[in-house]
């Protein structure tokens, strides 16, 4: 009797188990699939987007430019110098020739000039990189339809001009160099800030610090403030740095004079602002790195009469550099990507020049991505499709050498 | 004659201190790496006080009376309008959109990543995510504008679909979270003891029913630690929104209209030449301190959670 009632109780939905079992399985598995998909599509689409053809007609028609019978194509490199002589204002022409004297420069840069700012190619359509290859005939059959003037060209947007140049209003002479620069001198100062800084808050709290409510407080303190938006820190920077302190930030405390930037506008504020940004990201790293560090290296080293200070900085810090110096690669790959701060502090939207001095005015790589997104022209897209894979192969780089750090150095103990 | 040598030693050694010398050279080093550690005390206090002084700026400026300002519709300051609900309700909505999609995948992916897993398709998915995790913003910024938008259109019809939307940038403000969450939910989970697991397969459960009904439960403060983590991410993010959005408050319900969002509208106007003390300027700072706080509150809760219901192992 007994027996059978159990057995009656007993329903076997082993099989409806596995059947759930497998199914979620695969839903899990296609949870991941998707993440890999929307990295692949992300990436996808910045190549797409950095190649492909460009149809461009001249301002100037270079059939007007023929001397005596020669295209102007095939003119010697006097010829040419007269040309844009001739066509170009004295001031533009005087300046090209203080940058660099024309007597030395060589005939393919003179022409290279005669393209630039005689006969001025200017785009009208762009075709990224999939419709290019897959229905490159169509995109002819248009070109020589719609625009039967213009030439139609396969390019990389991504070239070592585009690295090396400066930034213009055209877009198939716009370069990054600007930047790029702007990017490097805004890094050295958020380092400056906020390596020291970091490293010495991580070793107070991890050496110094007695379990007190103070102490409580300033770890609390920087656990929050590596969540606070990244935006408010350039809020902060914009009171502090650009307005209160600008006697300092705009170099005005130091006699300098700078005629392109007489506010706090400047290098020195944005790389201060990524700097406060970053802190709490170095500090945390470098307690992980200083927490690994056993106790008894620093046992031993009392033991033969060292001072506090000295087992840190002999024993504690020697061990623990590579895992801080690791955490610092890292906080300053995340200050190389930030944008909104620096729109915020105030990054400037067109400039030429390269930045000399911390108190030059200043864009950066992801500044210029965003103003050349931001416009509506697909050419510009392309632009800063080739200016992402320039900031992505950057990051990546600084990732890899802060791995291949932590392999090389890490000790385990 | 040995004897007295004994003696002066004994003398001599009588008046050896043994207190702890004060050495001046380490109480500066101590003092500065106080310094350092408190720096951070005068970044939060920098931020209360400098948002704080412009935003009571902002509101006495206008006499604008915060009841207007948290119960009217319309973000016009050119004409002294403050409702700021179209801002705040855009940013609920990317960030509504963007939580639907990060935390149903991150999760999923966090759970295949720690219960089924192996050892070397992990290898392979992690760095994939940190990957994900280390692309700066406005590249997701890029992304949304011409991937998703242009898919969206596709599916839905340009015509209802407008270029600038809020859900293009909440799908791909959820990519972006996803590594976030996946990996705190993963230790989370790597965090339950092997123990428990091996409880419940001995008592006939099967894989699926150990993970969700005996691990996550385990590592559900972890869990939702992740979750509101996320969700500060998601208010405060910023290039995203400010590229695929749209520019120009709008108080509206669709996702696939243009809607700015309260960092985006820091962003936009603080991106022209903004002069001190006008309306703009202070009302970016009254915005600032309403991110700060709410960012702030979520992150305490976040770090309270994970205190107060953390279980321990041992």
């Amino acid at each position: 009797m007994k027996e059978k009632a159990i057995v009656q109780g007993f329903t076997n939905n082993l099989n409806a188990r596995n059947r759930n079992g497998v199914i979620w399985h695969v839903i899990f598995q296609a949870s991941t699939v998707v993440g890999i998909i929307a990295l692949i599509a992300l990436l996808f689409n910045v190549i797409n987007g950095a190649f492909g053809y460009v149809a461009y007609e001249a301002r100037v028609d270079p059939d007007t430019l023929t001397v005596d019978g020669v295209p102007v194509g095939e003119q010697s490199k006097e010829q040419l110098v007269s040309l844009l002589q001739s066509t170009l204002s004295n001031g533009a022409y005087n300046k090209l020739e203080n940058e660099k004297p024309f007597a030395s420069r060589s005939r393919e840069e003179i022409y290279q000039l005669v393209i630039e700012r005689i006969i001025r190619p200017q785009v009208v359509e762009v075709w990224n990189l999939w419709p290019s290859l897959t229905q490159s005939d169509e995109i002819r059959a248009t070109v020589a339809k719609d625009y039967p003037k213009a030439e139609l060209e396969f390019v990389s947007w991504l070239t070592y001009d585009f690295i090396s140049r400066p930034q213009t209003s055209e877009p198939l002479t716009a370069g990054v160099r600007t930047a790029i620069l702007g990017s490097l001198w805004t890094i050295l100062f958020t380092i400056l800030l906020a390596f020291p800084i970091g490293v010495g808050a991580a070793i107070y709290l991890e050496e110094y610090a007695s379990e007190n409510w103070l102490n409580r407080i300033i770890q609390t303190n920087i656990n929050n403030l590596a969540g606070v938006p990244s935006i408010v820190y350039g809020i902060l920077g914009l009171a502090i740095f650009v307005r209160a302190l600008e006697p300092f930030t705009s170099g005005k405390m130091f006699g300098i004079v700078n005629l392109t930037s007489e506010n706090g506008r400047t290098v020195l504020s944005a790389g201060l602002t990524l700097g406060l940004l970053v802190l709490p990201i170095i500090i945390i790293n470098a307690q992980e790195a200083i927490r690994a560090v056993p106790r008894s290296l620093r046992n031993a080293s009392f033991g033969v009469g060292a001072t506090k200070w000295q087992t840190v900085w002999s024993h504690v810090l020697p061990n623990a550099l590579p895992g801080i110096l690791t955490g610092t690669i890292l906080a300053v790959s995340r200050a190389i990507g930030e944008t909104a701060p620096l729109v915020v502090v105030g990054a400037s939207t067109a400039i030429s020049f390269d930045p000399s001095s911390p108190f030059s005015k200043f864009t950066t790589l992801p500044i210029q991505i965003y103003q050349w997104t931001s416009r509506p022209q697909d050419e510009f897209r392309s632009l800063a499709a080739a200016s992402i894979l320039v900031l992505l192969v950057l990051l990546l780089s600084l990732n890899a050498s802060a791995v291949l750090l932590r392999n090389r150095f890490s000790r385990r103990f | 004659m040995a004897e007295l040598t004994i003696k002066k030693a004994e003398k001599k050694a009588s008046t050896i201190n043994l207190r702890r010398k004060t050495r001046l050279g380490e109480m500066i080093i101590q003092g500065l790496l106080f310094f350092s550690g408190f720096f951070s005390i005068f970044v939060t206090l920098g931020i209360v006080y400098e948002l704080g002084k412009e935003a009571l700026l902002f509101f006495q400026m206008l006499e604008v009376n915060l009841v207007a300002t948290l119960t009217t519709t319309e973000w016009k300051p050119h004409i002294g309008k403050f409702g700021i609900w179209p801002l705040f309700n855009s940013t609920l909505m990317t960030t509504l959109i963007a939580m639907a999609i990060a935390i149903p995948l991150g999760m999923s992916v966090a759970v295949y990543l720690s219960e089924y897993a192996s050892p070397r398709v992990r290898s392979i998915l992690k760095p994939i995510l940190e990957v994900l995790a280390g692309i700066p913003t406005i590249v997701y910024g890029y992304f949304a504008l011409t991937f998703m938008t242009p898919i969206l259109r596709e599916i839905f019809g340009r015509d209802v679909v407008q270029i600038y939307n809020t859900a293009s940038a909440g799908l791909v403000m959820g990519i972006l979270i996803l590594p976030l969450i996946t990996s705190m939910t993963e230790d989370a989970l790597s965090a339950v003891p092997r123990s428990l697991r091996e409880a419940a397969y001995g008592m006939g459960a099967t894989k699926l029913e150990v993970a969700l009904q005996i691990v996550v439960p385990a590592a559900l403060s972890g869990i939702a630690a992740a979750v509101i983590v996320g969700i500060s991410r998601a208010i405060g993010e910023t290039m995203i929104v400010a590229v695929a959005a749209g520019a120009g408050p709008n108080f509206t319900f669709s996702p696939f209209v243009g809607a700015e969002t309260i960092t985006g509208h820091i962003v936009r106007i603080s991106g022209g030449d903004l002069s001190y003390d006008s309306v703009d300027y202070n009302s970016i700072f009254a915005l600032g301190l309403f991110l700060f706080f709410i960012t702030l509150v979520l992150n305490i809760i976040s770090q309270w959670i994970v205190r107060r219901f953390r279980e321990v192992y041992e």
